[in-house]
């Protein structure tokens, strides 16, 4: 143990407030952990207003011809419930852990920029209030979806302020966004401990390394958007006004060359995710690494050239849908490559059902179907017949809540007692699973069917058709059913800060950097990194006489 | 120990992005306009053009401006940034009186695409020169009081970065919407 080399601090400390000045240390914080700690806080507040907007919609479609609330008002609901969950939930809770554990990860005392990363935080959390700001105005929120399409966002056909703060807000998250992906890339490229090379980096640093590209590459497309719509919409410039000169299909464009890349930077950090628990409650590690982590470069690539699928209905014209279609289809293999090295991951291993367990296998299930459905409307036949119904929105709540929230649930239960030094309950912990399981499958499963009698999406009603009154309120009900398990989860995580089982250092065995601190871990990180020299550090710490690269050379 | 020269780069690649798509906004409706101003009847490209020197001057001085802190002479790393400054402080005086030109005749960001596409894309860069002036001016207020004694400094080379990469995108502005209209 004496060849363990020492953390080297900084040579100018930063900032920080000890912790009998309440609040003030952590809205003052330059810390990560406590920064990561209020990006996971505030998601969770935005993640129960997008949920109760959700309710408030399939409310009004439990029936046919219902009147819960207004047109004006459904249009606002799923515009933010969209927006909500897409810019306020999944991506700062996934950029928020990135940021927990990443120094964590690669051995690292805290972020490349601990100050531009408070920055990117509080942006999130004003460009959120920017965004719900306009629900005081005289007008209400956007009503225009989270997709804005031209010239529907323009004047005349939208005069209230909703789209204006709608913009404004996510010009402030993208900003954020931008700031995070840079000072991610940096960290991970330099600040990596002696001996964590690219090829033993754990592969959620990977997924964070690549989601970090997409930010800095992607984000800037759509900043220039809302930055040429806000001044269509302030200064009447014509950019995408028809009626003036303007285009509205470079609206779209510019939309979705930014939207398709944002579907796979919600994605694969959770990719990352799960790349983590399953080789841990396997006992395996993960089989492939090279594959996980080279297949995410190429999705990553691959994401840039495929926006124009979401166009299909437009009339782009036979060769640029037929680039698009195959295109898109080719995503699918390194995407089912990941899913094939999890699957031999699990294979033979000795599978311990923990619910961060649970939610990852789940996971594999429930986005293997979304993306299935995926490929299907990447074909343009069918896209034509699908668009813009129900089952598109099947779809995509496949891949973005059985994806993307399943992982983060399982990231929850899986790294709460490293957060926190205490364990969540397992007991509530199944109960949740199992009724989100359930309530998610029971909500949008039915939507496929749906979708393809013909139910139009972002629809405030529909007559009564055979069948489609009882389907839509079997919705709705799945939808009631997710609520609980979410107040579950919410009950499981405040019961267990404050009676929770005391949490040791490495409750799963694991064998990532982050559980060589305590849990939860000192203010700067490690008194001594362990020495790295394969991609289990504390499996060749535990076991010398079997390390994963024997063969290896230890840098000091 | 952190690498201030590494986040400068990928800022400016992002950016890049972000001018990439005004560019592309610009081009997509260039040749579209039937009536009203366009390019090559309302804009003055060797006007421009001369405006566009000091500014490419002005990359070659902050360059000097580093080599001068990199020998640490300090008395000509204040001189070069001045004369940065003022350089780029003239291209922006010669992009306001071509706007207060244009304006005067009644082409704005509403008259028509081009003035919308126009307006955009050569108001964002101005607005990145000035916030590179702005940078700059830090940086002289902070040799003044005896900073950047050399040989080295991340925030005299990042602010450099950034200037060159102001240029370069002005070149490409220049090129897209002078040279294009009258080639």
């Amino acid at each position: 143990m004496s060849k363990i080399p020492l953390v080297p601090e900084n040579t100018k400390p930063l900032p920080a407030l000890g912790e009998n000045q309440g609040m003030l240390s952590w809205v003052a914080s330059v810390d990560h952990k406590q920064i990561g700690i209020m990006y996971l806080i505030s998601t969770m507040v935005f993640f129960v207003i997008g949920g109760l907007e959700a309710l408030v919609i399939r409310m009004q479609l439990a029936k046919p011809e219902f009147d819960f609330v207004s047109p004006e008002v459904y249009n606002q609901m799923f515009t933010m419930h969209g927006t909500t969950m897409i810019f306020f939930v999944v991506m700062p809770f996934l950029i928020g852990l990135g940021v927990y554990l990443v120094p964590l990860m690669i051995g690292a005392r805290d972020m490349a920029f601990p100050r531009l990363n408070a920055l990117s935080f509080w942006l999130v959390v004003f460009g959120g209030i920017l965004l719900y700001y306009s629900f005081l105005t005289q007008s209400g929120p956007s009503e225009v979806g989270w997709f804005a399409y031209a010239p529907l966002s323009e004047k005349p056909f939208s005069l209230n302020k909703g789209p204006t703060y709608w913009a404004l807000g996510l010009l402030a998250t993208g900003i954020s966004s931008v700031a995070s992906g840079l000072n991610n890339i940096v960290t991970i490229l330099t600040m990596r401990t002696k001996g964590m090379t690219m090829r033993r980096l754990p592969l959620f640093v990977w997924m964070i390394l690549v989601t970090s590209f997409l930010l800095i590459f992607v984000i800037p497309i759509i900043a220039s958007a809302f930055a040429m719509m806000l001044l269509d919409r302030l200064l009447d410039a014509t950019f995408f006004t028809p009626a003036h000169g303007g285009s509205a299909i470079l609206w779209q464009h510019f939309f979705w060359g930014f939207g398709h890349p944002e579907v796979y930077i919600l994605v694969l950090p959770a990719f990352g995710i799960i790349s983590e628990v399953i080789p841990v409650f396997s006992r395996k590690p993960i089989y492939g690494y090279e594959f996980v982590a080279g297949s995410t470069v190429a999705i990553g690539l691959l994401s840039m050239g495929v926006w124009a699928h979401h166009m299909f209905a437009v009339g782009l014209g036979n060769v640029a849908n037929l680039y698009f279609s195959l295109a898109s289809m080719l995503i699918a293999i390194p995407t089912g490559i990941k899913v094939l090295n999890w699957v031999a991951t699990m294979w033979g291993g000795k599978i311990w059902f923990a619910t961060p367990m649970l939610f990852a296998t789940a996971f594999i299930i429930e986005f293997v179907l979304g993306g299935l459905t995926g490929v299907a409307i990447a074909s343009v036949p069918i896209d034509w017949v699908a668009t813009d119904t129900y089952f598109i929105v099947a779809h995509f709540h496949y891949v973005l809540f059985g994806g993307s929230l399943f992982a983060i649930f399982a990231g929850v239960y899986y790294w709460f007692p490293k957060f926190t030094g205490r364990m969540m309950s397992e007991r509530l912990g199944k109960w949740h699973f199992w009724l989100t399981v359930i309530g998610f499958n029971m909500t949008f499963f039915i939507q496929h069917f749906l979708g393809l009698m013909g139910m139009p999406r972002r629809t405030y009603t529909y007559h009564d058709f055979p069948y489609w009154g009882s389907m839509n309120l079997l919705s709705t009900i799945g939808a009631f059913v997710l609520a609980i398990s979410v107040l579950i989860f919410i009950w499981n995580i405040r019961r267990s800060l404050k009676h929770g089982e005391k949490a040791p250092d490495n409750p799963w065995n694991a064998w990532t950097l982050e559980w060589a601190t305590s849990s939860p871990p000192a203010v700067h990180n490690f008194d001594l990194v362990p020495p790295v020299r394969g991609r289990r550090p504390l499996w060749d710490l535990e076991h010398p006489d079997n390390p994963d690269e024997p063969n290896a050379k230890i840098v000091l | 120990m952190a690498n201030n020269k590494m986040l400068i780069g990928f800022f400016v690649a992002s950016e890049s992005i972000f001018f990439l798509m005004l560019i592309l906004a610009y081009v997509n409706f260039h040749g579209t306009i039937t009536d009203g101003p366009t390019a090559a009847n309302s804009l003055d490209p060797l006007r421009t053009g001369i405006f566009s020197l000091f500014l490419l001057a002005s990359s070659f001085s902050v360059w000097l401006a580093g080599r001068s802190m990199a020998s640490k002479n300090h008395f000509m790393l204040k001189i070069w940034l001045v004369v940065t400054i003022l350089l780029g402080a003239l291209f922006i005086y010669g992009q306001a009186s071509e706007w207060l030109g244009l304006i005067d005749q009644n082409i704005t960001i509403s008259r028509n695409v081009f003035g919308t596409t126009f307006f955009t894309l050569t108001g964002f860069h101005g607005f990145h020169v000035c916030v590179g002036l702005l940078m700059l001016t830090i940086l002289l207020g902070l040799a003044m009081f005896g900073d950047f004694k050399g040989p080295k400094s991340d925030g005299v080379e990042c602010v450099s970065i950034y200037w060159h990469f102001v240029d370069g995108v002005w070149i490409v502005v220049y090129s897209v919407i002078y040279l294009w209209a009258f080639l």
